[in-house]
């Protein structure tokens, strides 16, 4: 397919964009010109690739779970590994690279905001790796529900800051980043977490998770002689969806399928499925689906998975989603937790509730399809930090 | 002629600075709003920006958030937004009125639906904080066809040809955000600020009024030597803030005011 996004102001068809206050223009536009530089420059892409490799642990596996795949009776399962990633999740490969860049700008402080507190956790792990002060955002009620992370963060020396505006998570986190980053944008750089945001960040983010799905288009043939016939991955704000679906675009007989979090079920507005249920507008600097009222105001939302938590979606997904390139689709929080007990049970791996969600549709649809089928899912975290919250949800004291 | 061209035309012949008052709409009730239009003209208000309630007003420091929160809470919509600019047409004709806010509750109306109400409501100008020029091409132009200015910021870090851009797009005024930060914050480098607007003139004819951190009548006297306007938000919220019925924010909100109209039209001494 013929496929050029983002255009040269950061527009995927009618989404993505630049919508911020004028204080934050200059700076996107200093950081749009700093990654077109450094993405052009060698020595840039040989570091980048040098820390992945060394630092990361990348390439990153790609796993059969066959004992899974037969109990489910049909299509045949593999993982993408991202959870053996250093840090546990995907989130690190976009840090490498936006640290990197921030050296390059010669800035010494850098910030981010957080849901889960994985990409909390990667970027006080880089800041640290390169000697940067670190501070990070993250709601009230993530704080309370991802305390693990947040132990860890202040063990690599970043400072987090509880955010108690607005639903206290991971929107209210962005917005206090942005609010930091321009305030004190001569020596900060905003390392942002996903595929959201005003460009450049949608393209540098997706650029530099594209390692996921490029490792991927190498792997499966060694493993199966051609590629899945499915690639699956979870939803929030799209960062590893992207990240998988992105070298894939033009394989064009791959199905994309990105997985949203429907938490207590759609009818009941309890749940953070952007691209299921939401429309069109403008969030936190770009233009894509949002979960809104009718009066334009956002809506709280709800995930037993703090990572995708979040009321917008990344634009290239709303883009993908209307020219039809990528499905999307949703599981509920009972449904992810089912998958993430099976993942435990039959193939000794502890997922993300993140990744669950995609491990849930995958679980509902192998059934239904032929054992030559094969269904690629992106496993992008590990599920060490909701211990807490799977133990509170099973009623065992932990 | 657009209400906010008469004004500054009128005040350029009289030699004044305009004092332009910032108020969420809905802060704290309904009915405080009401009551406040009024009093804001009395106490010496030139033009007056009314806020338009935003679930994620990102560019706004803890003072505008908080307001925003308390105006959504008591169910503050657009509509009632623009009601309230209704009403106050009625009691006064001259006053003009800014809408201020961010782009998803105008756009969730409908773009086309929103400029129609707001030039029957009478509104005059209207801000939207997330359209930078580059995103409202088709807005400002929606906009001038009724009769409304696109009013666009420019900041401390804006490239010149930025201010290119925003004499090209906009009408009525430019605000001059005063500082890199969020609005209500506490670090206004006045002399600064007055370095930067002789350069702003080269490139616009447009009135500038300078705004974000703005706190105390000393400081709006020392703006005003340069700029055209200046705007004071958070602080008058925090000053209305806590008041137990609609007269006495007002109360409160002509006491905080007088003083700096006064310093306005005196001047700082050199």
């Amino acid at each position: 397919m013929d496929y050029h996004y983002p255009d040269a102001r950061g527009h995927f068809g009618p989404y993505g964009g630049v919508y911020v206050a004028e204080t934050l223009v200059p700076a996107l536009e200093a950081l749009a010109q700093a990654y077109e530089e450094a993405k052009r420059d060698a020595s840039f892409r040989a570091e980048f690739e040098d820390e992945l490799k060394h630092y990361v642990g990348r390439p990153s596996p790609i796993y059969h779970a066959k004992r899974w795949s037969e109990t489910l009776g049909g299509a045949q399962i593999y993982l993408k590994r991202e959870d053996l990633n250093h840090t546990g999740a995907h989130k690190i490969n976009n840090c490498i690279g936006q640290a990197l860049l921030a050296r390059r700008m010669g800035k010494p402080r850098v910030i981010a905001e957080t849901g889960a507190g994985q990409h909390g956790v990667a970027t006080a792990t880089v800041a640290a790796r390169y000697g940067m002060r670190c501070v990070v955002y993250m709601g009230e009620e993530d704080v309370r529900r991802q305390a693990a992370n947040v132990y860890r963060m202040k063990l690599l020396g970043a400072e987090v800051v509880p955010v108690s505006s607005g639903s206290r998570t991971l929107k209210d986190a962005l917005n206090e980043a942005m609010r930091d980053w321009v305030t004190n944008v001569h020596d900060t750089f905003y390392i942002l977490g996903t595929v959201a945001g005003p460009h450049p960040y949608p393209e540098m983010v997706r650029d530099f998770q594209s390692v996921i799905g490029k490792e991927c288009l190498w792997q499966m043939p060694e493993l199966i002689g051609r590629q899945p016939d499915y690639v699956i991955a979870c939803v929030g704000g799209g960062s590893n969806a992207i990240g998988i679906f992105y070298p894939y675009l033009e394989h064009e007989s791959v199905r994309l399928i990105g997985v949203e979090a429907a938490g207590e079920g759609i009818e009941t507005g309890r749940h953070a499925a952007t691209l299921v249920a939401g429309r069109p507008g403008v969030l936190h600097g770009n233009r894509t689906y949002l979960l809104q009222d009718e009066d334009g105001q956002i809506r709280e939302t709800h995930s037993i998975s703090a990572g995708l938590d979040y009321p917008g979606v990344g634009p290239e997904h709303a883009l993908l989603k209307d020219l039809g390139r990528a499905e999307y689709v949703a599981v509920t929080d009972e449904e992810a937790l089912a998958a993430f007990h099976a993942l435990c049970r039959y193939e000794g791996i502890i997922p993300a509730l993140e990744s669950s969600h995609a491990l849930a549709y995958a679980a509902k649809l192998a059934p239904s399809l032929p054992r030559e089928t094969v269904l690629l899912v992106n496993l992008s975290g590990r599920g060490d930090k909701d211990m807490h919250t799977v133990a509170e949800r099973s009623g065992i004291r932990w | 002629m657009n209400r906010i061209d008469c004004t500054f035309a009128r005040l350029r012949e009289q030699g004044r600075k305009a004092l332009i008052p910032f108020v969420t709409a809905g802060f704290p009730s309904v009915e405080t709003t009401q009551a406040l239009l009024p009093a804001l003209v009395r106490a010496g208000a030139d033009l007056i920006e009314l806020g338009i309630p935003f679930s994620d007003p990102m560019a706004d420091g803890p003072t505008i958030q908080g307001a925003s929160e308390r105006a959504l809470a008591q169910g503050m919509t657009l509509a009632q937004v623009l009601d309230l600019v209704r009403d106050f047409r009625r009691m006064d004709a001259d006053t003009p009125v800014v809408l201020m806010g961010y782009a998803n509750p105008i756009e969730a109306m409908g773009e086309e639906r929103f400029v129609e109400a707001a030039r029957d409501a009478g509104v005059d100008g209207v801000l939207t904080v997330d359209y930078p020029p580059q995103e409202a091409e088709s807005f400002a132009a929606r906009l001038h066809e009724a009769g409304l200015h696109p009013i666009f910021l420019l900041a401390p870090t804006s490239k010149p040809e930025r201010a290119d851009e925003v004499a090209r797009l906009g009408g009525g005024y430019v605000y001059y955000v005063s500082l890199t930060g969020v609005t209500g914050a506490g670090s206004l480098d006045v002399a600064e600020v007055l370095a930067r607007i002789p350069a702003l003139r080269e490139r616009t004819g447009l009135p500038i009024a300078v705004g974000f951190g703005i706190r105390d009548a000393h400081t709006a006297a020392e703006i005003g030597a340069a700029a055209d306007a200046v705007v004071i938000g958070s602080r008058l919220l925090e000053a209305i803030e806590g008041a137990a019925h609609a007269d006495e924010a007002c109360r409160r909100a002509e006491e905080f005011l007088r003083p700096i109209r006064r310093a306005l039209d005196e001047g700082v001494a050199p």
